[in-house]
Formats: C-alpha cells, sequence, structure tokens
C-alpha cells in the first residue's frame, strides 16, 4: 500500500476516533477495531486482530494503547506505531486535562449520568455482538481443542478469577505443544 | 525536577502494569499516594470514578489528571509519555517478532492456542460491562430485582441495529447515550 499523507492521516484519524470512543475498558476497543480496521479499511483480517490483542495482552500498558501501536506498527512500521499512539492518548490527555479543571462538577453533572447510563447499555450491545461473531467463528470451525480451550479460559478468568497473563500463558503452551505433536494433526484432536 | 520525577513514577506504572484495566490501580495509587503525595486517597477515588466516565485507559487518564494538578499542561503531556514510553517499546519489540516468526510452525501453534482464549478474555470482559449496564453490578450475585429494564431494552434495540443494519458500534454508543439522556434527564 502506498503510504502518503492521506494515509497517515487515516491512521492518525481512526486511532483518534477509536480512542475516544473506548469507554468501559479495554477490550472495548476490539468491536471498533474489528468494524474500522477489519470491515472498513481492511488493513488487517480477523484472525491478526485477535492474534494483536493477544500481544497487546501480553505487554505491560493499557490493552487500547498497545493494540493501535501494533496496528501502527503493522501498517507503516516505527512511524505508523508513533502516529497511531499520538492519536490513542490524544483524546484522554485532551479530555482528562479539561475536566480536570472543574471535575466535581462533572462528576456530579446529572446530564452527564443520564448519558453514561444509557450508554453503558449501548456498549454491552456493542461488545456482545463482537463476542457473538468471534465464539461462532471457533464454533463453526468445530475442532474440539479450541473451543474447549475457549470455554475453559472463560471459566477461569471469570469465575475462578484467574490473572489474564496466566491463562494466556498456559493457552499459548496447549498451542505449541499441538503444533509440535503435528501441525496437521488438528482436527477432532483433544 | 518535578518533570522527570512525573515521567519516572508513570514510567514504573506503565511498565509494571500487566493484565490491564484495575491491575494497573495499585501500581498507580502507590506511586501517586504514598511516593510522592501528589494526591490524596479522596482524589484518587474521584480520578478512578472519572476514568470510568471518560474515553482512555485509567492509566492515561491518573497520568494526565496527576500531571496536569502538579505541574500544569506540560506535566500531563509529560506524565502521560511516561505511562506510555514502556508500551511503545516492548509491544514495537513484540510485533517485530510476531511478524517475524509468524508462518513458522511453533509460532503458529502459539498463536492458535492463544486467540481462544483472547475471545474468552473478552467475553468475560462482555459479560462484567452487562452485568454492570442491566443490574448496577459488576460480577455475581445479582439480583433480578435491581434489573433495569430501559437498559434491557436500550440493550436488545443496540444489539438488533448492530446486526441488522450498517450501524456501527459508534453510532449505537452514541444513540443510547443520547436516549440515556432523554429518558433519564429529560422523562424521569
Amino acid at each position: 500500500m502506498e503510504k502518503d499523507i492521506k494515509f497517515y492521516w487515516t491512521l492518525f484519524l481512526s486511532t483518534l476516533t477509536l480512542s475516544a470512543f473506548t469507554f468501559g475498558g479495554g477490550y472495548v476497543i476490539v468491536p471498533l477495531m474489528q468494524k474500522r480496521f477489519v470491515k472498513e479499511l481492511q488493513w488487517i483480517d480477523e484472525e491478526e486482530m485477535l492474534d494483536l490483542v493477544a500481544i497487546g495482552q501480553s505487554s505491560p500498558g493499557p490493552i487500547a494503547v498497545n493494540a493501535s501501536i501494533i496496528v501502527g506498527y503493522r501498517m507503516a512500521g516505527i512511524l505508523g506505531s508513533l502516529i497511531a499512539v499520538i492519536g490513542t492518548i490524544l483524546p484522554p490527555l485532551v479530555i482528562i486535562t479539561i475536566i480536570s479543571f472543574f471535575y466535581q462538577a462533572f462528576r456530579d453533572n446529572p446530564v452527564v449520568s443520564a448519558l453514561l447510563l444509557g450508554m453503558q447499555a449501548g456498549i454491552a450491545a456493542v461488545i456482545v455482538s463482537v463476542v457473538i461473531d468471534m465464539a461462532a467463528k471457533i464454533i463453526k470451525a468445530k475442532q474440539v481443542l479450541p473451543i474447549l480451550m475457549m470455554v475453559l479460559a472463560f471459566i477461569a478468568a471469570i469465575l475462578l478469577n484467574i490473572n489474564i497473563i496466566i491463562i494466556l500463558l498456559i493457552c499459548g503452551a496447549v498451542g505449541a505443544y499441538t503444533s509440535l505433536r503435528g501441525p496437521h494433526n488438528q482436527k477432532g484432536d483433544s | 525536577m518535578v518533570y522527570l520525577k512525573l515521567f519516572w513514577s508513570f514510567f514504573q506504572v506503565g511498565l509494571f502494569s500487566f493484565g490491564g484495566g484495575y491491575a494497573a490501580l495499585p501500581l498507580i495509587e502507590e506511586q501517586v499516594i504514598h511516593q510522592n503525595n501528589w494526591l490524596s486517597s479522596t482524589e484518587f477515588i474521584d480520578i478512578i470514578t472519572i476514568s470510568q466516565m471518560t474515553p482512555g485507559p485509567v492509566a492515561i487518564n491518573t497520568s494526565t489528571f496527576v500531571g496536569t494538578k502538579v505541574a500544569g499542561i506540560p506535566g500531563s503531556v509529560i506524565a502521560t509519555l511516561g505511562c506510555i514510553a514502556p508500551s511503545c517499546i516492548i509491544v514495537v519489540i513484540l510485533a517485530k517478532v510476531y511478524y517475524k516468526y509468524k508462518g513458522i510452525p511453533l509460532m503458529d501453534g502459539i498463536l492458535q492456542g492463544l486467540r481462544p482464549a483472547v475471545v474468552a478474555l473478552i467475553a468475560s470482559a462482555g459479560l462484567t460491562i452487562f452485568l454492570t449496564a442491566m443490574f448496577g453490578a459488576e460480577s455475581f450475585p445479582i439480583s433480578l430485582g435491581d434489573l433495569n429494564w430501559i437498559s434491557v431494552a436500550l440493550f436488545l434495540v443496540g444489539l438488533a441495529l448492530l446486526r441488522k443494519t450498517k450501524l456501527g458500534p459508534i453510532h449505537v454508543m452514541m444513540l443510547s447515550g443520547f436516549v440515556g439522556i432523554l429518558i433519564y434527564y429529560v422523562i424521569l
């Protein structure tokens, strides 16, 4: 892809917009990335996006920032990652700097509370929708091991409160073991 | 030198906050309350509340907030840069490794193991967000009496719009926020 000014501007604006709407926790960036980078711009495919999230989660720092850095790097090397990170930190930087001068009024403002209460339900729809898509893809592949790992990882994260890094380490190790045992021996693997 | 101190404090927060989200809170607390007395406990709780009300990671929001308070706008920029500097370096190294070794069976095996785990982690974050939106409680046990029917309606409409129309996540979020103002502020 040709890297002209327009390309960098698109990268900057995309990461800026995504960051401005990442309410409710870092993982909300996933449906936004899926819409913008996978579906609209077609810069990355869905599997690659999951890999980027895994890398973002394996490094220290906020996952939304990390995921943007990787998308930037993927598209345009170090310069791309710098542009992506600037786009990502600008919205919180500007918003919090402004709000810090009147944060008590902001916190207690009834309009803001009403907006956020309504938006929470929208955010829930957004993330549930992306989970339906992704889980359906794994289930439709009809391989026992990935489905089992998905269910167990979910239980480990939500019920057992096991640290995310440990879950990723174990799943990565299982994947490595499977590939060493035979890369073509996956169907019906258990 | 206050700028250097801001940068270094948030550099440490950025460097050691694995696992994301609220895993960073104890680290931030240590730096801004105990080591440097930049915030009182009340202010710390306030900034976490504000973080939940604004976009962006809590670590970045806190860096900006503390930076502004301690040294104005240059302070907020420097604290934020400190916070993301470790990510930038480490993530770029990992990305290099990923794109170099992608396609090698061992690496592909690891990634194939990670993908279902990532979906599970997104799902677990989704469940927390869902419970908060519907019941106002982040985890079980929840009480059915707390179910917010307006949220349920907004959720179902949002889900239908996402799956049956061309509207994207940002549209649905803005729309539900707008309806939120209409219902909770104007009508109720």
